[in-house]
C-alpha cells in the first residue's frame, strides 16, 4: 500500500470514529494521543505530563478522548512507528514529550498534514502542522536561586546537573546569578551526574556536595533522592524538582520548581476544539502557569519568602527577565550591556557559564 | 586531614554506605556461582527486592518486616528460575536475562500505587559515645543495621565455605555435578537452594536501595546496580572478602569522581564516570595474568546444566 | 510423579511443536495478568499477536517487524556462533554503540559530501567499529585469560559513556544549537541507509540479517570452521586434538560477532534511527542474546526468533496504546513468553516418563 491510500486511510478513520475533521469550524470531539520517554511512575517528567493530560480530560469531558497515552518509548524508529500508529489509529493531536522524539515528529508529521503534532522542548517544524512548546524553567530557576542566596550559612550551594545541554546551563546560570544578586559571598559547586534519572547516583552526589559543606542543594535530575539524603543532615535544605515533591515538606524541601502542562495542553486542545487551532513555538513560563514555584515552606524566614514570592510576581508579570544585562560571561567577555534583556535565540543556545562560576562546562 | 579538599574519612564513610547494595547482591550470586549456576537475573531480583520492600515496609510501617519482604519477593522471583534451569533444564544465560526483563516489568507493575511515598525510616545502630570518636567513630561507628549486616554475611559466606560441610558440598556441587551426584548429594536440591539465597541477598539489596538509600520507590530505581554485582563476583574471583573490596572499589570509585567534582577539582567528568568499569578490566587483567590465575578459580561446572541420568 | 530421560537425539517433532505450545501457555497465563489488570485477555492477545500481522494497519506493521527484527538478527546470528563454540560476548550492546559511533563518525566527517562511495565507506567503517571493541575482550582473553563475559559487559557501559559523549560533543550537529544529538541522516542523501520499498520496512540493514542467516546456514552447514565451532563447544578436549586452536576460534568468533553488531548498530543510525542521540542504544545488543537462545542458536531458528520477538515489541505496543495497557505489563508479558519457551524446550531434549511407565 503507497503513501496516498496509507493517508487516505488515516483521514477515513478519523471521519468515521469522530464525525469531524479539522477545518475553522473546529470539532466536535477531538481524540489527543501522547507520546511518554519514561514511565508514568518516574514521579518526575513524565508524571507531570501524564498530569496534564488528565487536566485535559477533566477540562473538557467527553469533549476529548485523551485516553491514549504510550509509556517508555525510546527514541529514534520506536518513536515513528508509535506516532504512526496513533496516527492511524484516529489521533486528531499527538503531544511528543521528549526531546528526542524532534525528528521522529518531523518525519511522521510531513506524512499526515491533516493531524496536528505537537513536540516539547524541541526547534524542528518542518511542516505546518508540528507545534514545538517548552517552558522557561529558567525564570523558576531565578526564584530558587534568590532563596538559595538567601538560605545558605555556608555560601556554598550545590547543583546536580544532568547533562552540559543548553536546558541545563541556563539552568546553571539562573541560579546563580539571583544568588550571587541578594548573596554576593555565595559560591556554586557543580556536579555533573550523566543521567536524568539515576537515584542511587543523585543520592551519592548530594551526600558528596553536603560533605563539602554544601548546604543549599539545587538539583537538575529527576529523583527525591537528593532531597533524601539532605534530610539525613540537619540544616541542609533543597528543592523539588519537576514535580512538587511535597513528600519532603517541610525541610528539605522548602519549596519546587514543577513543570506544569496542563495549562498549555487545554489551551491546545480547546484551540483544535473551537477551530482557532494554529502553529506555534510556544516558549512560556510563570506567566502563563507552566512553570510553577510550589509552596515556599515556613522553614524559609518570612522577609525571605516575601522577597521570592516578589521576584516570582515580577517575572510573572513581565516586568523583570532573569537574564537582564550587565552580565559576562565566564570568561569575563561581556554578553549583555546594561539594561539588555536576552534574546531568545541566546538562551535557546546557551553554552557557557556566567562570569563568576567556577569550573568548566565539559565540552 | 584533607586531600584535594576531601575529607578520608567522610569518604570511606560514604563509600561503606553506597556498596552496601552491590555488596549483598554480589555475595549472594558468589553462593550461586559456586554452586555451578550462573544466574545473570541479579538485576531483576534486586528490583523486585526493591519493591517488595518497599510495599511491605510501607504497610507495616516497619523497616524491618521490609528487609524481610524484599528478602522473600525476590527469592519468590529467583525461584522461578530456579525451577526452569534446574527442573526443567533451561539455558541459564537466556533464562537469566529473560528474569530481568520479568522482573523489571513485574514490579513496575507492582509499585503503581507507590509512587512519591515516603517508607518509615530505618534508623541508625545507636553507639553511643562511639559514634563521636574522630575519624573512625565516623566510619565505624555512624551507619544503619544494614551495613553492619552486610559484611557479617560476608564473613559468615566465607567461614561457611572453607569450614562447614556445607560449603564442601555446595562446592563438590559447583565443580563436578557428577561426582558429587556420584557421591550420593543431592545436586539439583543444593542448586535449588543456593539460587534461592542468591535471590534473598539480592532482594536485600535492592530493598536497601529503596528503604535506605534513595529512599522511596520508582520505577528502575536499581539502575543496573545487578550487572554491577554480577561484574563483582568475577572480580573477586568467587572469594567472599574480595567481594567486599570489589564492592568497596565500584563504590567507592563512583563516590569519589562525584566528591572530586564537589569539591572543584578539575577533572574530565566523563571519563571518570566509565572509570569503575575501565578500572575493573584492568584488576581482572592483572590478576587473571599473574600467578592467581582469577578464571581458573572459577567454579569448573559454571553454567552447565545436570540432569541425573541413572 | 514424573521423572526426565534424556532422548539420544532431539525429537523432530518437540522441536516444532514446542514454540507454539510456548506461545499458548503465554497467551494463557498472559491472559490471566491482563484480566488482572481489568483488560478484556482476548482482545489483548489479539492486539499483540494478531493485529500487527493482519489487523486494519498490517500493511504498516509488517514492515515495522522488519525494522524491529533486522538488528536483533544480525547480532543474534553473531552471537550465535561465539554461544556455539563456548565464546560469551554479552558486550554486543556495546560494539553495537560503537559500530553505530564509527559508521555515522565516517558519514558526517565529510557531510554535505555527494558521492556514492560514502555510503559503502561507512558499512565498512561500522563493522570495523563493532570488530574493534570485541577484539579487546578477544585479545584479553587469549592473551590473559582474562574472563571475556566480565570484559565484554563493562565495555557496554565504556561505550554507553563514549555515546552520550558523542551525542553532546565530538558527533554534535553543528546547527543543532547546542542541543544533544548528531546531525539526521535523512538530510544526507548519500549517507543514508534508506528504506528500498516504500513502507516496506526492508532497508540494508534487514538485507544484512538475510545474508548473516544464510551465510551461517553454510558456515555451519559446510565449512571448517563451522565444524570446529560446533566441535569447540561439544567437546573442547577433542577439538584441541582435532587441530583447533582455541586462540584463532576466540578472535574469530569475537571479531564475527562485534562486526555483524557493528554493522547493526550502523544501519540503525545512518536509517531508521536516523541520528546519535545520548539515548540512542534501547537494548538491541542484550535482547540479542534472547534471541540467540530461542533460535537454538541455529541461524534459521534465530531468523524465526527475531520476528517473534519483535512482534511482542510492535504487538505490545500497539496493546498498550489501545487498550491502556502499562508498557511494564507487555515487558512483563515478554518475560513470560521467554520462560515458557525455554521451559518447554525440555520436551525436545528429554522424554517425560510417569512413574507408572508411560512415556509422553
Amino acid at each position: 500500500m503507497n503513501r496516498r491510500t496509507l493517508m487516505a486511510t488515516a483521514a477515513l478513520g478519523l471521519g468515521l470514529v469522530f464525525g469531524g475533521t479539522v477545518n475553522a469550524a473546529g470539532m466536535d470531539k477531538v481524540k489527543a494521543c501522547f507520546v511518554y520517554v519514561g514511565p508514568v511512575g518516574d514521579g518526575g517528567w513524565t508524571y507531570q505530563h501524564d498530569q496534564g493530560r488528565l487536566a485535559v480530560i477533566e477540562a473538557f469531558g467527553d469533549k476529548v478522548d485523551a485516553t491514549t497515552y504510550q509509556e517508555n518509548v525510546p527514541e529514534g524508529a520506536d518513536a515513528e512507528r508509535v506516532l504512526t500508529q496513533m496516527a492511524l489509529s484516529g489521533c486528531n493531536i499527538i503531544f511528543t514529550t521528549s526531546f528526542g522524539y524532534m525528528d521522529a515528529t518531523n518525519a511522521v508529521a510531513a506524512k499526515f498534514p491533516d493531524i496536528k503534532f505537537e513536540h516539547a522542548t524541541g526547534y524542528k517544524r518542518d511542516s505546518d502542522n508540528v507545534s514545538t512548546y517548552g517552558a522557561r524553567f529558567y525564570e523558576g530557576r531565578a526564584v530558587i536561586g534568590t532563596i538559595a542566596g538567601r538560605m545558605t550559612k555556608s555560601n556554598k550551594i550545590g547543583y546536580i546537573a544532568s547533562f552540559p545541554i543548553p536546558e541545563v546551563i541556563r539552568g546553571i546560570n539562573s541560579t546563580f546569578l539571583h544568588a550571587k544578586k541578594v548573596n554576593p559571598d555565595a559560591t556554586l559547586s557543580v556536579v555533573w551526574a550523566y543521567t536524568w534519572f539515576d537515584p542511587a547516583k543523585e543520592a551519592d552526589a548530594a551526600k558528596a556536595l553536603i560533605e563539602q559543606g554544601v548546604d543549599v542543594i539545587v538539583q537538575h535530575t529527576d529523583s527525591t533522592a537528593p532531597l533524601a539524603e539532605a534530610a539525613k543532615t540537619p540544616g541542609v535544605i533543597g528543592f523539588g524538582q519537576a514535580s512538587d515533591m511535597a513528600a519532603y515538606k517541610p525541610s528539605p524541601r522548602v519549596s519546587s520548581i514543577i513543570d506544569n502542562w496542563a495549562p498549555y495542553y487545554v489551551k491546545r486542545i480547546g484551540a483544535l476544539l473551537d477551530g482557532s487551532y494554529a502553529q506555534v513555538d510556544s516558549w512560556e513560563g510563570i506567566s502563563a502557569g507552566e512553570v510553577e514555584i510550589g509552596e515556599i515552606t515556613d522553614a524559609v524566614p518570612a522577609d525571605v519568602k516575601a522577597e521570592a514570592e516578589a521576584l516570582r510576581d515580577a517575572i510573572g508579570a513581565g516586568t523583570y527577565h532573569p537574564f537582564t544585562g550587565p552580565i559576562n560571561k565566564q570568561d569575563g567577555s561581556a554578553w549583555l550591556a546594561d539594561g539588555v534583556t536576552a534574546p531568545d535565540g541566546d538562551l535557546l543556545g546557551m553554552n557557557f557559564y556566567v562570569e563568576g562560576i567556577v569550573g568548566d562546562i565539559p565540552q | 586531614m584533607d586531600f584535594g579538599g576531601i575529607n578520608p574519612a567522610v569518604l570511606v564513610a560514604s563509600l561503606m554506605v553506597a556498596s552496601v547494595p552491590i555488596m549483598l547482591a554480589a555475595i549472594g550470586e558468589l553462593v550461586v556461582e559456586k554452586a555451578g549456576v550462573l544466574n545473570l537475573g541479579v538485576e531483576g531480583m534486586m528490583i523486585m527486592g526493591a519493591i517488595c520492600g518497599f510495599i511491605t515496609a510501607v504497610q507495616t510501617g516497619s523497616p524491618f518486616l521490609g528487609f524481610v519482604g524484599g528478602a522473600v519477593g525476590a527469592a519468590g522471583l529467583s525461584l522461578v528460575f530456579a525451577v526452569l534451569t534446574q527442573v526443567l533444564q533451561a539455558n541459564q544465560v537466556a533464562t537469566g536475562l529473560a528474569l530481568t526483563l520479568f522482573g523489571l516489568g513485574l514490579s513496575s507493575l507492582m509499585g503503581q500505587g507507590y509512587v512519591g511515598i515516603k517508607p518509615p525510616l530505618t534508623s541508625q545502630v545507636p553507639f553511643g559515645p562511639l559514634a563521636d570518636l574522630p575519624v573512625l567513630g565516623r566510619i565505624l561507628f555512624n551507619h544503619d543495621p544494614m551495613v553492619y549486616l552486610s559484611i557479617i554475611i560476608i564473613a559468615a559466606v566465607w567461614a561457611v565455605l572453607k569450614f562447614s560441610r556445607m560449603g564442601l558440598v555446595l562446592r563438590a556441587v559447583g565443580e563436578s555435578h557428577d561426582a558429587a551426584h556420584a557421591l550420593g548429594y543431592k545436586v539439583t536440591r543444593i542448586r535449588i537452594l543456593a539460587i534461592l539465597f542468591g535471590g534473598a541477598m539480592a532482594g536485600l539489596g535492592g530493598a536497601y536501595l529503596s528503604l535506605v538509600r534513595v529512599p522511596q520507590w520508582t520505577d528502575g530505581i536499581t539502575a543496573g546496580a545487578g550487572w554491577i554485582a554480577l561484574a563483582i563476583v568475577v572480580f573477586a574471583s568467587w572469594k567472599p572478602w574480595r567481594v567486599l573490596i570489589g564492592a568497596y572499589l565500584f563504590g567507592g570509585i563512583s563516590v569519589l569522581q562525584l566528591n572530586l567534582q564537589a569539591a572543584g577539582a578539575r577533572i574530565p567528568v566523563e571519563y571518570l564516570s566509565m572509570s569503575p568499569y575501565v578500572i575493573t578490566i584492568i584488576v581482572l587483567v592483572i590478576m587473571s595474568s599473574g600467578k592467581g590465575r582469577a578464571s581458573m578459580n572459577a567454579p569448573a561446572a559454571l553454567g552447565q546444566n545436570f540432569h541425573a541420568s541413572r | 510423579m514424573f521423572v526426565l530421560e534424556k532422548r539420544p537425539s532431539p525429537s523432530q517433532f518437540w522441536t516444532y511443536a514446542t514454540p507454539v505450545l510456548a506461545v499458548i501457555l503465554t497467551m494463557i497465563a498472559g491472559g490471566a495478568m491482563f484480566a488482572l489488570l481489568g483488560k478484556d485477555p482476548f482482545i489483548a492477545i489479539r492486539t499483540i499477536f494478531w493485529d500487527p500481522l493482519f489487523g486494519e494497519f498490517a500493511f504498516y506493521l509488517r514492515g515495522q517487524l522488519l525494522v524491529k527484527a533486522g538488528p536483533l538478527i544480525l547480532i543474534a546470528v553473531g552471537l550465535s556462533l561465539g554461544f556455539r563454540a563456548g565464546i560469551w560476548n554479552i558486550g554486543a550492546e556495546g560494539q553495537y554503540i560503537i559500530g553505530a559511533i564509527f559508521g555515522a563518525g565516517v558519514g558526517l566527517a565529510v557531510f554535505p559530501t555527494e558521492t556514492r562511495w560514502i555510503f559503502p565507506v561507512m558499512i565498512v567503517a561500522g563493522a570495523f567499529g563493532g570488530w574493534l571493541w570485541a577484539m579487546i575482550p578477544a585479545i584479553l582473553k587469549t592473551r590473559f585469560n582474562t574472563n571475556e563475559i566480565l570484559v565484554s559487559l563493562m565495555l557496554v557501559y565504556v561505550a554507553q559513556t563514549i555515546l552520550s559523549k558523542a551525542a553532546t560533543g565530538f558527533l554534535r550537529n553543528p546547527q543543532g544549537m547546542g542541543f544533544p544529538g548528531s546531525r539526521n541522516f535523512s538530510t544526507y542523501p548519500a549517507a543514508r541507509n534508506v528504506e528500498l520499498i516504500q513502507e516496506s520496512g526492508m532497508h540494508w540493514g534487514v538485507v544484512a540479517a538475510f545474508i548473516a542467516v544464510i551465510a551461517a546456514y553454510v558456515l555451519l552447514q559446510r565449512h571448517m570452521l563451522g565444524f570446529q565451532i560446533k566441535l569447540a563447544g561439544q567437546a573442547p578436549r577433542a577439538a584441541r586434538f582435532a587441530g583447533v586452536q582455541p586462540t584463532r576460534l576466540v578472535v574469530l568468533c569475537m571479531g564475527i560477532s562485534g562486526a555483524l553488531a557493528g554493522l547493526a548498530g550502523m544501519f540503525e543510525v545512518s536509517g531508521p534511527a536516523g541520528q546519535i542521540s545520548i539515548d540512542f542504544a534501547s537494548g538491541y545488543g542484550f535482547t540479542a542474546i534472547i534471541v540467540a537462545f530461542l533460535g537454538r542458536l541455529n541461524p534459521l531458528g534465530i531468523l524465526l526468533a527475531g520476528l517473534v520477538m519483535a512482534l511482542t515489541y510492535v504487538g505490545g505496543e500497539m496493546a498498550s496504546t489501545n487498550l491502556n495497557l502499562p508498557s511494564a505489563a507487555i515487558q512483563a508479558f515478554q518475560g513470560m513468553l521467554l520462560f515458557f519457551l525455554l521451559a518447554v524446550d525440555l520436551l525436545s531434549n528429554y522424554r517425560i516418563r510417569l512413574l507408572n511407565g508411560r512415556a509422553v
